[in-house]
């Protein structure tokens, strides 16, 4: 569907950041949805997927597309040396996860990496900048994530992580591998992660540090799976496209109004609403993918 | 240098120690990470800010009104939300979800309110005149802060060891479910134990100028961030370790500024994912969290 809309919709840049916004929200839906683990600090990989492919195509001089696997890479290895928060449980892995991202963030934009990440000064990458290329890559990723949700709702791997959701103890003694299992969804959010953030670095082509690594793209991404329902293929593109096409409305000129909007939202969805838009579907007994 | 650093840690350890309390405190009493501490600590900043621009009142005498105002809060959030909470499924995250949607509420309501500027009030409210301490000047509002920190730590103290609510704060901290079933009511403790906090965050607010930097909107979140680096440091639910979590923190902010300031900022976050993923129960911790 994004991949015919530009030819029907001019605002292309809307289109490619609700498409980075989907994915990033399926990213979340991975982790969060199928293992529990809410990563605060998500917008660490999206980061360092922007920073790994942009520096794989000014210091290796890749072409964009294998450089795009080198960012994927650099956040799942980014994601291997985190896997020890795991360990930790709900809010204080919430906290920590917030906490990596952010000393991702000041290495990448310490000035005294200048030479190699440019510091605070931003990345440059207008002699690779192709709007169209990029976008269909983003298409591309967007099917990826969709496909690794269609793939976890429909398997033993995500039957096995929502078991180690529910009671990891007991899924323990089912057999069910609780270390690798919850590994393998994280170091596959955080690729998710990776490629969106490649993606939207080659497709912007100069960008600063501080708003790839700003937290409000993890906690978008969070409100938009929460708001259509964790867990399902449907519910993060529900909350995305309501939640994202609101904020184009009211929040590009007025942000602290759809900030306020927004808090609105999750207070009231957790009152009322803990399993987001979808679940009032299940209720009237429609089942939803 | 080495002794002007240390004094400074030592001062800047103490407001830390205040800054973060209240986060502990709420903790200890209700098992759950009150994300919105931080915004709230920027909500009795602008109280202090908005007394000063309109009335010239010292940062000092704002602090009365600051608890009062900030004690009613929590208190009436404490029965507005948490209640219902408790008979959810997963409160532990649902709660922490919940503050973070209130914590947004108050950014935004504080942009709309105040506007995006950066404020501050000039550090010369309590005199221009250095302080001297053991032969290093100090500027009077590091000390007048670190001081009023001192003394509301020591009331935290005198409130929880010396006083009847104190002893029933401290027996829900150790088990909620026993403290309830010896006719302890468990609501009016909680509600009075998050009250205080967010009074302690909106004291610690009204200094916040003088040893955070500007006073603007969105602070909050790297304010909670910091907050939680230092209660993981002490040790979780117990609120006067704490302080030292706090005298950590301050020492390790100070001498990294003199000695490595461009990797000052990383400090808070290394030492917290290093503490919670080594010693999970603190400097001071007893026994070992379920985690």
């Amino acid at each position: 569907m994004f991949a015919a809309l530009p030819f029907v919709y001019g605002n292309h840049a809307l289109l490619f950041n609700m498409m980075m916004y989907l994915v990033l929200a399926q990213g979340i839906n991975v982790l969060f949805g199928f293992t529990g683990y809410l990563p605060f600090g998500y917008v660490g990989f999206f980061g360092t997927g922007a920073y790994g492919a942009s520096l794989a195509i000014l210091l290796l001089h890749l072409p964009p597309l294998p450089a795009l696997l080198v960012g994927a890479a650099a956040a799942a290895l980014v994601g291997l040396i985190l896997a020890p928060l795991l360990r930790l449980s709900g809010a204080y892995f919430a906290i920590a996860s917030l906490a990596a991202s952010e000393i991702v963030y000041y290495i990448v934009s310490n000035p005294h990496l200048t030479p190699i990440t440019q510091g605070p000064y931003g990345i440059s990458l207008v002699q690779a900048y192709n709007a169209g290329a990029s976008y269909a890559v983003m298409v591309a990723v967007l099917a990826l994530a969709l496909g690794a949700v269609v793939y976890l709702r429909n398997s033993h791997l995500g039957l096995a992580l929502q078991a180690i959701r529910e009671e990891p103890i007991s899924a323990g003694f089912a057999g069910i591998n609780v270390v690798r299992e919850r590994t393998r969804a994280w170091l596959l959010s955080a690729a998710l992660a990776g490629l969106a953030g490649g993606a939207y670095a080659w497709h912007v082509s100069v960008f600063y540090p501080k708003p790839v690594f700003d937290l409000n793209i993890s906690v978008f991404a969070i409100v938009f799976t929460l708001f259509g329902g964790v867990a399902t293929l449907l519910g993060p593109i529900v909350g995305t496209l309501l939640l994202y096409g609101l904020y184009n409305w009211i929040g590009i000129s007025q942000p602290e109004y759809f900030q306020l909007v927004f808090g609105i939202v999750i207070v009231v969805l957790v009152l009322f609403l803990p399993n987001g838009l979808v679940s009032l579907l299940r209720r009237i007994k429609i089942d939803v993918p | 240098m080495i002794a002007y650093t240390l004094l400074a840690g030592l001062l800047f350890g103490l407001y830390f120690s205040l800054v973060a309390t209240g986060l502990n405190l709420v903790f200890g009493v209700m098992r759950l990470i009150n994300l919105a501490h931080g915004d709230f600590l920027m909500l009795g900043a602008f109280l202090a800010y908005g007394l000063y621009t309109a009335a010239g009142v010292n940062p000092l005498y704002t602090i009365p009104a600051e608890i009062a105002a900030f004690m009613l809060a929590g208190i009436a959030l404490y029965y507005a939300v948490v209640p219902r909470l408790l008979s959810s499924r997963d409160p532990e995250m649902l709660s922490f979800i919940l503050l973070f949607g209130v914590s947004q509420i108050i950014e935004a309501l504080a942009v709309i309110a105040f506007g995006n500027d950066q404020r501050a009030i000039p550090a010369t409210v309590f005199g221009s005149r250095p302080v001297f301490l053991f032969g290093q000047s100090f500027p009077a509002a590091w000390v007048v802060s670190a001081a009023v920190s001192a003394i509301a730590l020591l009331a935290v103290y005198v409130y929880l060891y010396h006083s009847r609510l104190g002893y029933a704060t401290r027996a829900v901290m150790a088990s909620r479910d026993e403290a309830a079933s010896t006719g302890i009511n468990v609501h009016r403790v909680s509600a009075v134990a998050l009250g205080a906090g967010l009074a302690l965050a909106a004291t610690a607010g009204a200094f916040s100028a003088f040893m955070l930097g500007s006073i603007e909107p969105d602070m909050g979140i790297g304010i909670t961030t910091v907050s939680f680096a230092v209660i993981v440091i002490g040790s979780l639910g117990n609120p006067l370790g704490t302080v030292l979590g706090g005298l950590v923190y301050g020492l390790g902010l100070m001498f990294m500024e003199t000695y490595f300031p461009s990797w000052a900022d990383l400090l808070p976050y290394v030492l917290l994912i290093l503490i919670l993923l080594v010693r999970p129960s603190g400097l001071l911790g007893k026994r070992v969290r379920l985690a």
